[in-house]
């Protein structure tokens, strides 16, 4: 073997090393994110985390209570806003593949997708919360909204358009029009990967918090109201890590690990239902 | 009879999707609109002196919005310098090199890291990175600390942190962009290159530079990304509005400065400055996003027919 090549091979090698240091190099830091919230988290989560209500200030305990039914409620008034405007605007962008028009909204949602999650709320801010005078639980909702849209449309274009062609011909040549296979024979096979994608999204605005900050704000109190500042969890995590209590701290950590185990099994359950799908679709 | 009804559905179909899309460009327009009208105050006051101007005092009234930039700039930089050759290792590693059995693993941790919220990688930040970057800065010998890179209180809370923070957060990001890209390269491409007797790694060069248009759009999205995260680096960057060329100093970001003094407005003046800067973001973004999608968008398309081409054409001419 000539010296010329020996050294193209040793190239290679090192080159496919390097790559695989990449990864190792990327992969640590999730290693130890996870490591530290799972052991900081676990030990300072009780009971209490999920029952109690935020103690005043110097009092030891409490929980966070209120931040867990706030979370829940302002991602519940998101997925309201954007689940039907998410999904229609993706079977718009479906049906009308390839178009100029559906190309312009594809292209709305990718920079919607794009906009920093602090811009959002700034907007948020001076359209719902500034008219009004009022931090609300509902402004919440529409910045969460606004940000789970333009994912919700993208899934829903990518499932509705895995839909084999065939099927909407087919219902086509039997007489139906296009609204009606669309709704009777396209969306249900598209459905459960819509769903899919409705849960990634859920999940991952779940753990926003930039967009909250001056539109949902917090609360110290138990609320469900829709019109009252609301506590969520993410705001309260970022409120206690920023306090001086040691007491503080540990409860950021516990939320932070509650946080983490909502959105990870709800993306783990998520990717394992997407894998069997793509699997029975190619298997037919 | 019946196939009247069914043709209004159809209308009613096709009202209610193209409005709904409708809607979605809308909001993206109109998130334009009110930002621009919001920060109209600060814009008419101070014209484009809020962006060329240090001094950042709201109760006397000052905005001088240029550190807030600079520490994004230079957060943002550091950051996809670092990011940016890991992630084109982990892209290229997932699509060239790896075995069959591992890949679907390795994407999924990948992506599991994408959903690791923001306050988490804050939280994590504070907690642990701080305290390791602040170390550094102990062990750092007094004559290396004259340097002006390296100068700086010695608390941790500083751009390294938040720079480090950022890597960490457009690595996943950029290396699914990049990876997706690569998919996109015709295999043709690969094999030919096989066939003309090059390494592993000559292939994967042919293939990158096939795809150079495409990746330099991911690298610009991992960008666009690093701009406007705003908690992990509002938690560890020091928020100190100003500029230094310091790795170690505290500095401020855009998207910083808005998470922070926006709730506690000192007055309307301050809260219009504070939308100007998000309105910069807004439009930084929109550029960044536009120009990248239409990088990628262009490469992954173009490609189609010649994925094809090649190999029909193959056996004829042989």
């Amino acid at each position: 073997m000539s010296q010329r090549s020996r050294r193209r091979r040793y190239t290679s090698h090192l080159m496919s090393f390097l790559c695989v240091l990449a990864v190792l190099v990327s992969l640590v830091p999730l290693g130890f994110i996870l490591f530290f919230v799972i052991s900081q988290g676990i030990s300072s989560l009780s009971w209490d985390f999920f029952t109690q209500l935020p103690k005043p200030v110097g009092e030891l305990g409490g929980g966070m209570s209120n931040a867990i039914a706030g979370t829940l409620i302002v991602c519940g008034l998101g997925g309201l806003l954007a689940i039907p405007t998410g999904m229609l605007a993706g079977i718009y962008v479906a049906q009308y593949a390839g178009s100029h028009k559906a190309n312009t909204v594809r292209f709305g949602a990718d920079v919607l997708n794009g906009i920093p999650s602090i811009v959002v709320g700034v907007f948020v801010y001076a359209i719902a919360v500034s008219p009004f005078k009022q931090f609300t639980a509902i402004a919440g909702g529409i910045a969460l909204g606004v940000m789970m849209i333009p994912l919700i449309a993208r899934t829903t274009e990518e499932m509705v358009l895995l839909v084999p062609g065939s099927l909407l011909e087919g219902s086509l040549a039997l007489g139906a029009t296009r609204a009606y296979a669309m709704v009777t024979v396209v969306l249900p096979s598209a459905m459960p990967g819509i769903i899919t994608g409705i849960v990634l999204a859920l999940a991952r605005i779940a753990g926003e918090t930039a967009p909250l900050l001056f539109t949902a704000f917090n609360n110290r109190f138990w609320s469900t109201s829709l019109v009252q500042p609301i506590s969520t969890l993410t705001v309260q995590i970022y409120n206690y890590a920023g306090a001086p209590y040691d007491d503080w701290h540990r409860q950021a950590w516990a939320g932070a690990l509650v946080l983490i185990t909502m959105v990870l099994v709800c993306s783990i359950l998520a990717r394992f239902a997407t894998r069997r799908l793509e699997r029975m679709q190619t298997g037919q | 009879m019946s196939r009247r009804r069914i043709s209004v559905g159809d209308f009613l179909f096709k009202m209610g999707t193209s409005t709904f899309a409708l809607i979605l460009v809308l909001l993206v327009v109109s998130i334009g609109v009110v930002l621009i009208y919001q920060s109209m105050p600060t814009i008419r006051e101070f014209g484009f002196n809020f962006w060329s101007t240090q001094t950042w005092d709201p109760v006397s009234g000052n905005f001088g919005a240029l550190p807030f930039i600079w520490g994004t700039l230079y957060s943002s930089f550091i950051a996809i310098l670092i990011a940016a050759p890991i992630s084109i290792g982990v892209a290229v590693f997932i699509s060239e090199l790896c075995p069959d059995q591992l890949k679907q693993p390795l994407v999924f941790l990948t992506e599991l890291l994408a959903t690791v919220p923001s306050i988490v990688y804050g939280l994590w930040g504070i907690f642990v990175l701080v305290p390791a970057v602040r170390a550094v800065q102990m062990w750092f010998p007094d004559w290396l600390r004259a340097v002006p890179l390296f100068s700086g209180p010695r608390n941790g809370l500083s751009m390294l942190s938040a720079a480090l923070i950022l890597t960490i957060m457009v690595i996943p990001f950029t290396s699914s962009v990049a990876r997706e890209v690569l998919k996109a390269v015709p295999l043709a491409q690969r094999e030919t290159a096989y066939a003309l007797g090059a390494t592993r790694w000559e292939v994967t060069k042919v293939a990158l530079h096939y795809a150079r248009v495409g990746i330099i759009g991911a690298i610009m999205l991992g960008l666009g990304r690093a701009f406007g995260e705003t908690m992990a680096v509002t938690m560890v960057i020091g928020n100190t509005p100003k500029m230094s060329l310091s790795l170690f100093a505290p500095q401020y970001t855009m998207a910083a400065v808005i998470a922070n003094e926006f709730t506690e407005a000192a007055n309307d003046l301050h809260i219009s400055a504070l939308i100007e800067i998000g309105l910069v973001l807004f439009i930084v973004t929109f550029v960044i996003n536009a120009g990248s999608r239409l990088l990628i968008w262009g490469m992954t398309h173009q490609t189609k027919p010649t994925v094809t081409v090649p190999v029909r054409t193959m056996e004829p001419t042989v």
